[in-house]
C-alpha cells in the first residue's frame, strides 16, 4: 500500500479543477499571463515515451499548464484563461466535492472568503414567484407601451402629508407659507453605493459618466450614490454633482475633502445617504483591505495604506431619537436644508421599528429609507456574514410599506429597495414588482457590475472582490487589471441597459394601465405561492 | 360602461327628468339598478332646507333600529314623506320593505351650535346608523344631510321608476339639482351602496370609469377621514378625494384636478406655481387616479363639476339652455331633453379641463 499525505492540500480539494488538453495547446502563454490569481502556471512534466519494458529510461520533457495547489493562489473559476486561449485547450470544471473552505479554516484559522455575494441560496427567490396578473382588458384598455407617454419619476426627500404643508389660499390660489423639506423627483432606479476603492477608478468613472449621460442626453433623471469613499474633487465642484448622492458612513471616508471643497461647489448634490447598514453583511461594518488601498484611494479618503474599517455602528448612535437626528440635522444643515438626506439600513427583523420611528419623527428630517436585502453583494465581508446573516428584501420592504399604510402615512418617507435585484436576469421585473409592493424606487450595484463584465456568480464563481485581483478590472486596484476595463464601453453598456430597462418598465406599466409609477399597487400582482400571498397580502392564483 | 347624468336648473325638476335623460342612453343599462340624488330641494322639502333630511331603505327592524338611534341622539322628526308605491306585478325590482325620507330637527343641545358642530353630528350619526344597519343586515342609509334626498334600488331602471311612481311628474318631489345613474356598479357585488351617485357631506359624485389606482386610493383614504368608508366601488374614491381637497384641506376646486391627474413633472416645472404643484403631486400621490374616468359632481355650494382622467377619457358632454344645464355621458340624452338648444355650444371636456356650472348657470372651463 502506498503512502499519501492526507493533511496536505490536494488538487481534489480545490473548488475548481483545471482540465487541460495538451494536444490543443500552442504554448502561447496567454492563460498564465491573464490569471490574476496566479492559480495556473507553466510546468514541465516528465513523460515516458515508450511502453517498452526494456527501454525504461526513455523519457521526454513536456511543457504543460498546471493548477497551483495552494490556499492562497487557487483557481476561483473566473474563466479568463479559457477566454483567452485561442484553441480552447483549457476548461474549468466545478468541483462539487471541494474541501477548500474546511482546509482554509483548519490551516489558517480564518474565514476562507471575504467578499462577493451570498452563495447559499437555499430559499429561492420570492420575486420570481410573483407575476403581474392584473391585466387591463375591455373596460379599462391597456396602454400602448410604444405610443403612450409614461412618467417614471418618484419623489426623493421628505414628503409631508397634505394638511401639514402649511399652504395658504390667497386670491383663489395656494401659496407656500413655510420652507418645506427638500424634495426632488428622480428616476426610480439609483446606481447603488459602490465606493472608489471598493471598485476601480475606471468602474466608478464609467458609472458617473453613464449617470451624467442618461440625465443630459436622454432626460432620464437617474442618480448615483458615491458609496463611502469620497468623490473626486473635480466632480464635486462640477455641475454634474447634482446627479450624485453623497454617502456618509461610520468611517466618514472622503468627507474631509468634501467639507473642504464645499465653498467651491457650484451645485448641491442630489442627496445625502447615511449608511447605517448593508444587506450583504448586516451588522458587520465596512472593510477595504489594504491590498485595495491604492495611492489615489489614500488621497481621496485621506488615509494611510492599511485595512480600512467602517465600524458597524456610528459613533454616538445610541437611540434613533437623539443620535440619528443629530446626524441628520448636521447633514441637513451642511447644505442649508436644501438637499434630501436619506438613510440606508440592512433589511432586518427590526427594519419596521426603525422606519416607524423615522416616520413619527416630528422634525421631518428623513428624506428616504433605503432597505438593503441579504442577496446584495459586497466588496469584502466574511463568508459567514454573506451567507448566514440578513433578511430577504421583499417581505421587509412590504412590511415597511404596510406599516406606513397602517398609519396612513405611505409615501411620506420614500422607500427604496435593493439587494440581489436582477439575480435571475430580470431586473426591470424585479424593480416593477417591488414598486407595486410599495417601493418608490430601487437601487442596484450588482447589475452595474454584471453589465460591466463581472464574471462572478451566485454559486461561488470568482467572488474575489476583496482581493484587489478582480480579473475584470471592476473591483481591482492593480493598474494592469484595471486597464482591462474600457471606461467608455462600460459607460455605454450602462446607458444601454438603463434604456432597455426603461422600455421594459413601460412594457409592464402599459398592460396594467398605469401611466405613472404604480407605487403600492399590489392589486396588480399575483403569486402562485400561498405563503407569499399571505405574507405579502397579494392575490393567490393557481 | 356606465351612463351618468347631472342636471342643474333654475326650475324645480322632477326625477322623471333623470329617467328620461338616461332612457335613450339605455345601451349602458343592464337592468342592474337605478339611483339618484336630489339637492336644492323644492316641493314638499322646500321649506326645510336647513334641517337634515334622512334617506334610507330598511326592513321593519332596521327602521326601528334607526329611529331608536336618532331618538337617543336627540333628533326629532319634523316631516316624513313616503313614495307612492306601485305594487304592480312583474316589476323587476328588489325592493326593500320601507323607504324612509324624513326631515329631522337637531337635538336641543345643538340649538346654538355652529355649522361645523352640526355637520360633525350628522356625519357621526350617519356612520353610527350605517354600522348598526350593516351589523343587523337590516337596511341602508344613503344620505343624512340638509336639502338632500337619495334613492337607490336594484332592478330595471324603468321598473324602479314605475314602482316608485317616478315617471309621472308632480310638484311634491322636486329639486333644482338631480344626479342619476341608471345602472348598478357591476364590477363588484351588486349592493346598494355600490350604486352611483355617492354622497358625503354635501358632495355628490358619480363616475363613468375604472379607477385602476383603487387599491392605492382606498388604502390611503381609509385613514384620512372617518367618513371615507365602504369602498364598495372604485368610483367612491374620486368623491372622497374631492371632499378631502375641498372640505378638509379647504383648497380651491382647481387643485382637485391637479390631485387626481397631476401634470407630468416636465410640464409642472415650466409652471409659475411649480413648487406648489410638485408638493401636491408628492403629498397626494396616493389620490391619483389612473384608468378611464369621467366624474360628475355636486359641491355643497350647489355647483356642478366635471373632470376626466388624463388619458383614456370616458365620454361626457355638457348641454345648456337658458334655465338648465345637463352633463351626461351621451349627447342623445341631452337631445331628448333639450332638442332646441344651441348644439354648437355643447361642451366636450378634454383631459385637462375642469368644467364648473355656477349657481347662475354660467359655465366655467378651467384648464389645468
Amino acid at each position: 500500500m502506498a503512502a499519501v499525505k492526507i493533511n496536505e492540500l490536494h488538487k481534489s480539494d480545490l473548488p475548481w479543477i483545471l482540465e487541460y488538453d495538451e494536444s490543443k495547446c500552442i504554448q502561447c502563454g496567454k492563460c498564465t499571463a491573464v490569471c490574476s490569481f496566479n492559480a495556473i502556471k507553466p510546468a514541465v512534466e516528465t513523460r515516458k515515451t515508450s511502453n517498452s519494458i526494456v527501454n525504461k529510461e526513455k523519457t521526454e520533457k513536456v511543457l504543460v499548464i498546471k493548477q497551483n495547489v495552494s490556499l492562497d493562489n487557487y483557481c476561483r473559476g473566473c474563466g479568463m484563461c479559457a477566454n483567452v486561449c485561442p484553441n480552447g485547450a483549457i476548461k474549468l470544471i466545478r468541483n462539487e466535492d471541494d474541501k477548500y473552505s474546511v482546509a482554509y479554516r483548519a490551516q489558517k484559522a480564518d474565514s476562507f472568503k471575504k467578499g462577493g455575494r451570498s452563495n447559499l441560496n437555499t430559499e429561492g427567490r420570492t420575486l420570481d414567484k410573483i407575476k403581474i396578473g392584473r391585466i387591463s382588458q375591455m373596460t379599462d384598455p391597456s396602454l400602448d407601451a410604444q405610443r403612450h407617454t409614461f412618467e417614471l419619476k418618484t419623489p426623493f426627500g421628505r414628503v409631508l402629508k397634505a394638511d401639514k404643508l402649511n399652504f395658504d389660499v390667497k386670491d383663489g390660489k395656494i401659496i407656500e407659507t413655510a420652507q418645506l423639506p427638500p424634495n426632488r423627483w428622480i428616476y426610480p432606479i439609483i446606481f447603488g453605493d459602490m465606493s472608489i476603492g471598493a471598485v476601480s477608478w475606471r468602474m466608478w468613472e464609467a458609472m458617473a459618466i453613464a449617470t451624467a449621460y442618461l440625465n443630459e442626453v436622454h432626460g432620464i433623471p437617474i442618480r448615483m450614490c458615491t458609496g463611502e469613499g469620497g468623490i473626486p474633487t473635480k466632480l464635486l465642484k462640477s455641475r454634474y454633482v447634482k446627479y450624485m448622492i453623497l454617502q456618509i458612513a461610520s468611517g466618514h471616508f472622503g468627507w474631509n475633502r468634501i467639507i473642504k471643497s464645499m465653498p467651491e461647489m457650484t451645485e448641491d448634490p442630489a442627496g445625502i445617504l447615511i449608511k447605517i447598514g448593508q444587506g450583504a453583511k448586516p451588522g458587520d461594518g465596512g472593510l477595504l483591505l489594504a491590498s485595495k488601498v491604492a495611492r489615489y484611494v489614500q488621497e481621496i479618503r485621506g488615509v494611510p495604506k492599511a485595512d480600512l474599517l467602517s465600524p458597524p455602528t456610528h459613533q454616538g448612535l445610541y437611540s434613533i431619537e437623539e443620535s440619528v437626528q443629530k446626524m441628520f440635522l448636521s447633514m441637513n444643515a451642511a447644505f442649508n436644508f436644501q438637499v434630501p438626506v436619506a438613510i440606508k439600513v440592512a433589511a432586518s427583523v427590526t427594519s419596521v421599528s426603525v422606519y416607524n420611528n423615522l416616520l413619527r419623527d416630528p422634525y421631518n428630517i428623513v428624506g428616504g429609507f433605503f432597505i438593503d436585502g441579504l442577496a446584495a453583494g459586497t466588496g469584502a465581508a466574511h463568508e459567514i456574514s454573506l451567507n448566514h446573516t440578513g433578511h430577504p428584501i421583499t417581505s421587509k420592504l412590504r412590511d415597511c410599506y404596510l406599516a406606513a399604510v397602517h398609519q396612513g402615512r405611505q409615501g411620506e418617507i420614500p422607500l427604496f429597495a435593493g439587494g440581489g435585484l436582477g439575480q435571475t436576469g430580470s431586473f426591470a421585473a424585479d424593480a416593477f414588482k417591488l414598486i407595486c409592493l410599495g417601493a418608490n424606487g430601487v437601487f442596484t450595484g450588482r447589475m452595474l457590475m454584471e453589465i460591466a463584465g463581472c464574471v462572478g456568480s451566485d454559486t461561488g464563481r470568482c467572488n474575489a472582490c476583496n482581493t484587489g485581483l478582480c480579473p475584470a478590472g471592476i473591483a481591482a486596484q492593480n493598474e494592469c487589471l484595471v486597464k482591462r476595463l474600457d471606461v467608455d464601453k462600460v459607460a455605454q453598456n450602462l446607458v444601454n441597459y438603463i434604456l432597455a430597462t426603461d422600455i421594459e418598465l413601460k412594457k409592464l406599466m402599459a398592460p396594467v394601465g398605469c401611466s405613472t409609477l404604480p407605487v403600492g399597487r399590489s392589486d396588480a400582482l399575483i403569486t402562485v405561492d400561498k405563503h407569499i400571498s399571505r405574507r405579502l397580502d397579494i392575490q393567490y392564483s393557481c | 360602461m356606465c351612463r351618468i347624468g347631472a342636471i342643474k336648473s333654475k326650475n324645480k325638476l322632477h326625477p322623471s327628468m333623470a329617467l328620461k335623460l338616461m332612457r335613450s342612453q339605455q345601451e349602458g343599462h343592464d337592468d342592474s339598478g337605478f339611483a339618484f340624488v336630489m339637492q336644492d330641494m323644492g316641493g314638499l322639502f322646500e321649506n326645510y332646507k336647513d334641517l337634515p333630511l334622512l334617506s334610507m331603505a330598511a326592513t321593519v327592524e332596521g327602521t326601528r333600529l334607526a329611529e331608536d338611534i336618532l331618538r337617543e341622539v336627540g333628533f326629532t322628526r319634523v316631516m316624513q314623506w313616503s313614495p307612492d308605491i306601485n305594487h304592480q306585478k312583474g316589476l323587476k325590482i328588489e325592493a326593500m320593505p320601507n323607504y324612509i325620507f324624513e326631515v329631522l330637527q337637531y337635538p336641543k343641545s345643538y340649538r346654538h351650535a355652529s355649522q361645523e358642530e352640526k355637520e360633525e353630528l350628522l356625519i357621526d350619526t350617519s356612520i353610527r346608523l350605517r354600522k348598526a344597519l350593516e351589523e343587523s343586515s337590516s337596511g341602508f342609509i344613503y344620505s343624512f344631510w340638509p336639502d338632500t334626498l337619495t334613492l337607490k334600488e336594484i332592478g330595471s331602471p324603468r321598473d324602479i321608476g314605475t314602482y316608485f311612481n317616478l315617471w309621472e311628474e308632480n310638484s311634491d318631489l322636486t329639486a333644482r339639482i338631480i344626479t342619476a345613474q341608471c345602472r348598478q356598479n357591476t364590477n363588484y357585488d351588486i349592493v346598494r351602496y355600490a350604486a352611483h351617485p355617492f354622497f358625503l357631506e354635501g358632495y355628490t359624485g358619480l363616475v363613468n370609469g375604472e379607477n385602476t389606482f383603487y387599491e392605492k386610493n382606498k388604502s390611503y383614504q381609509a385613514k384620512l377621514y372617518k367618513g371615507y368608508m365602504g369602498f364598495e366601488s372604485d368610483s367612491q374614491c374620486l368623491l372622497y378625494s374631492l371632499h378631502y381637497i375641498h372640505k378638509i384641506l379647504k383648497w380651491p376646486l382647481q387643485y382637485f384636478k391637479h390631485t387626481i391627474t397631476p401634470l407630468p413633472y416636465d410640464e409642472i416645472v415650466r409652471r409659475e406655481n411649480s413648487e406648489i404643484l410638485l408638493r401636491i403631486k408628492a403629498s397626494l400621490a396616493h389620490l391619483e387616479v389612473n384608468g378611464p374616468n369621467t366624474l360628475l359632481a355636486v359641491t355643497p355650494q350647489k355647483e356642478l363639476l366635471c373632470v376626466c382622467d388624463s388619458k383614456k377619457l370616458r365620454p361626457v358632454v355638457i348641454g345648456k339652455t337658458e334655465d338648465t344645464v345637463i352633463m351626461t355621458s351621451e349627447v342623445v340624452g341631452i337631445n331628448d331633453l333639450m332638442p332646441d338648444r344651441k348644439i354648437e355650444d355643447d361642451i366636450y371636456p378634454n383631459e385637462r379641463e375642469t368644467v364648473i356650472v355656477k349657481n347662475d348657470l354660467t359655465v366655467e372651463r378651467w384648464q389645468q
